[in-house]
């Protein structure tokens, strides 16, 4: 850690007074990585990326937006048209906002499959959740931005939601529209909360950082990396693995916003809001179909909204649901088969999100919903007394060793 | 291949929230121009689309977000632009009286609206509002296809459908009563390059007039896009070898 193994004179005299350098070069030397991370282990990055292009370009999207009623639609349409490469950045923003769900998503299942939530990573899972639900808010709010039909009605209807709650709902109601009804008030504080939320969730990567540094990455294995013949170093070995994860991210999201800019949103949000006509289908963003599929699963609308926060909240308390003490699904047969099962029932719900509340969709929602709170609150913890594991390898080094590893 | 991959995933699952707004919609499919990564617009098409829009649509239907400056990418030029602007009365003001007064449009104008407001829109409509066209293509699902048959769905009602008093029957609108008129016959405009003006031909140039109104800097974003996914694949190439030259003493 000494700053006299810089060479540059320059760096040396910052180093021995701010060691950024030493810092950087800690966690690109010293901080040891299991070497067996397969492409999975990506997505981190991928999401830090994804919320940095979003920052910067909604920073962009932010000098020549309009938070009115009567200009918000125009202003985004001067965007698209009149300012220089306004259409590229609007695109970006938009479609970024997808594929940053796309990547956490993608990073929740990693960790669920993997065990990644396990002791002594629950921290470090909590402040996932909660990066996971301030997204939601931060895109939720996004959304009501361009002042379009599912702009106004998606924040009529999620907004609404609060009114559920006893005694203070309304008064909750109020104090988020800043008045009576979806208005000016509302598009207000919606966009002075969409530019704060971002540094927020910044915040809160960096406590997810220093909570991952704290035991290290878990890996695919899901066994303590044993001594430095498990480990490399992040840097060259992780840094170029993540490249190739950038660089498919990167071009999948060019296909998107260059050829198909608004196959992930919906037509209706082109149409000016307004108050007095209700689009045929309100539906949100893709992102929100499974939990808004919950929301609907229930006929009683506090019981909805409960379940809904509660598919979430369940999340919080996994660590001490789930109790096996391997991590990894590799070595847990049933529970790789009920991992599967969760992902095709959360797909599932997805699905009938966008579906209109009727007939048979709405007998499948509650037979997803019921499957989704089954799987965390009675197969996990059921699982993790009963069920039989597969050896453990000796480590990470030698999985193929392993005949006379641990068992559950 | 890959775009083809993602183009399935994509239809999987985006299907739902995609198709939710379908009625009992007949829709044709038809190729534009403008369709697939390499599409452009036809500029004459989209000049005969205007004309169609100004002589046809443009009674009832506004175009609020073009001015006459946007026109260049018809092809027009300079004074091209003008002498169409010139054609239409904007009204201007206050001048130093206090008084708005009516003026010849200039090509920084936007195209003047056909009613005042909403409700000298819908007085003028037996109570109904034509909607603004400068979105429409993409405010609609598969907005090109939809509008083309549209223009072209005006039917007679089949047999137990009853048509109210103000309404009119159209196989590709939701609900198929629509309150808009049948409003191309054939012949309906007399081009100067005399193309065809059959109602699919006229309802095909408006289709390709108002896509670009809806989208009007789709060429260049096409254009970007086929040499970022060019450059992005070199990169993600020359990263994956890099990777794998990397990683050999570790395996």
């Amino acid at each position: 850690m000494s700053a006299e193994k810089f060479q540059n004179p320059v760096v040396r005299w910052i180093d021995h007074r701010l060691p950024v350098f030493s810092m950087l070069d800690h966690e690109k030397y010293d901080y040891p990585v299991p070497k067996n991370l397969n492409y999975m282990w990506n997505f981190g990055v991928l999401a830090g990326m994804a919320l940095a292009i979003m920052i910067v370009t909604g920073i962009v999207l932010a000098m020549s937006y309009t938070a009115h009623v009567d200009y918000a639609f125009e202003s985004v349409e001067r965007i698209m048209r009149d300012v220089n490469h306004g259409w590229l950045i609007r695109y970006i923003h938009m479609n970024t906002a997808s594929f940053f769900f796309i990547v956490v998503y993608i990073h929740i299942l990693r960790g669920l499959y993997y065990g990644s939530y396990k002791a002594p990573r629950e921290l470090l899972w909590i402040l996932g959740v909660v990066i996971f639900l301030l997204m939601m808010a931060t895109a939720f709010m996004g959304y009501v931005l361009p002042w379009g039909q599912m702009s106004f009605w998606g924040a009529t209807v999620i907004t609404n939601l609060f009114s559920a709650i006893p005694i203070v709902g309304d008064s909750i109601v109020t104090l988020l529209w800043g008045g009576f009804s979806v208005d000016n008030a509302t598009l207000n504080r919606f966009f002075s909360l969409h530019y704060l939320l971002p540094f927020v969730i910044s915040g809160v990567v960096v406590l997810h950082i220093v909570a991952l540094h704290r035991f290290g990455s878990n890996n695919p294995i899901g066994i303590d990396a044993s001594g430095p013949q498990d480990t490399i170093s992040f840097h060259p070995y992780y840094t170029i693995k993540d490249m190739v994860g950038i660089a498919v991210f990167l071009l999948l999201l060019a296909m998107t916003v260059f050829f198909f800019p608004n196959a992930m949103g919906h037509p209706d949000n082109y149409i000016p809001a307004n108050a007095l006509q209700t689009p045929a289908h309100i539906v949100p963003e893709w992102y929100f179909l499974p939990f808004y599929a919950i929301l609907r699963a229930v006929p009683d609308k506090l019981g909805g909204v409960l379940l809904m926060f509660g598919a979430i909240a369940v999340l919080f308390i996994l660590p001490w649901l789930d109790k096996s003490p391997v991590r990894s699904a590799r070595f847990r047969p049933l529970f790789r088969i009920f991992f599967w099962l969760f992902l095709i029932d959360a797909i599932l719900l997805g699905y009938l999100g966008g579906k209109p509340a009727e007939g048979i969709y709405v007998t499948l929602s509650r037979i997803a919903t019921a499957w989704y709170f089954l799987h965390f609150l009675v197969i996990l913890p059921l699982l993790s007394m009963f069920e039989t594991t597969k050896p453990l390898p000796k480590s990470i080094s030698e999985p193929v060793l392993g005949s006379s590893g641990r068992s559950a | 291949m890959l775009k083809r991959i993602f183009a399935a995933m994509l239809a999987c699952t985006l299907a739902g929230p995609a198709m939710a707004a379908s009625g009992n919609v007949e829709l044709q499919r038809r190729d534009w121009s403008f369709s697939g990564p390499f599409g452009t617009f036809d500029k004459a098409a989209m000049q005969r689309g205007f004309q169609a829009y100004r002589e046809v649509c443009a009674g009832c239907h506004s175009l609020e977000l073009i001015a006459f400056r946007n026109f260049a990418d018809l092809g027009y030029n300079e004074a091209e632009i003008k002498a169409i602007a010139a054609q239409y009365d904007v009204q201007d003001g206050p001048n130093d009286d206090g008084e708005m007064f009516m003026r010849p449009g200039i090509a920084a104008d936007r195209i003047p609206s056909p009613y005042l407001n909403e409700n000298a829109a819908r007085a003028g409509n037996n109570g109904a509002l034509p909607p603004d066209l400068s979105l429409i293509t993409k405010a609609r699902a598969n907005g090109p296809d939809y509008l083309f048959s549209l223009l072209a769905g005006y039917k007679e009602a089949p047999e137990g459908v009853t048509v109210p008093e103000g309404m009119h029957y159209n196989a590709a609108y939701p609900g198929n009563l629509i309150a808009m008129p049948q409003p191309l016959y054939g012949e309906d405009v007399t081009y100067s390059d005399g193309a065809n003006n059959s109602v699919e031909a006229i309802s095909s140039d408006l289709v390709q007039f108002l896509m670009w109104a809806a989208e009007p800097k789709m060429e260049v974003r096409k254009r970007i896009g086929v040499a970022a996914v060019f450059f992005l694949s070199i990169f993600l190439i020359f990263s994956y070898l890099a990777k794998r030259r990397i990683w050999a003493d570790v395996h």
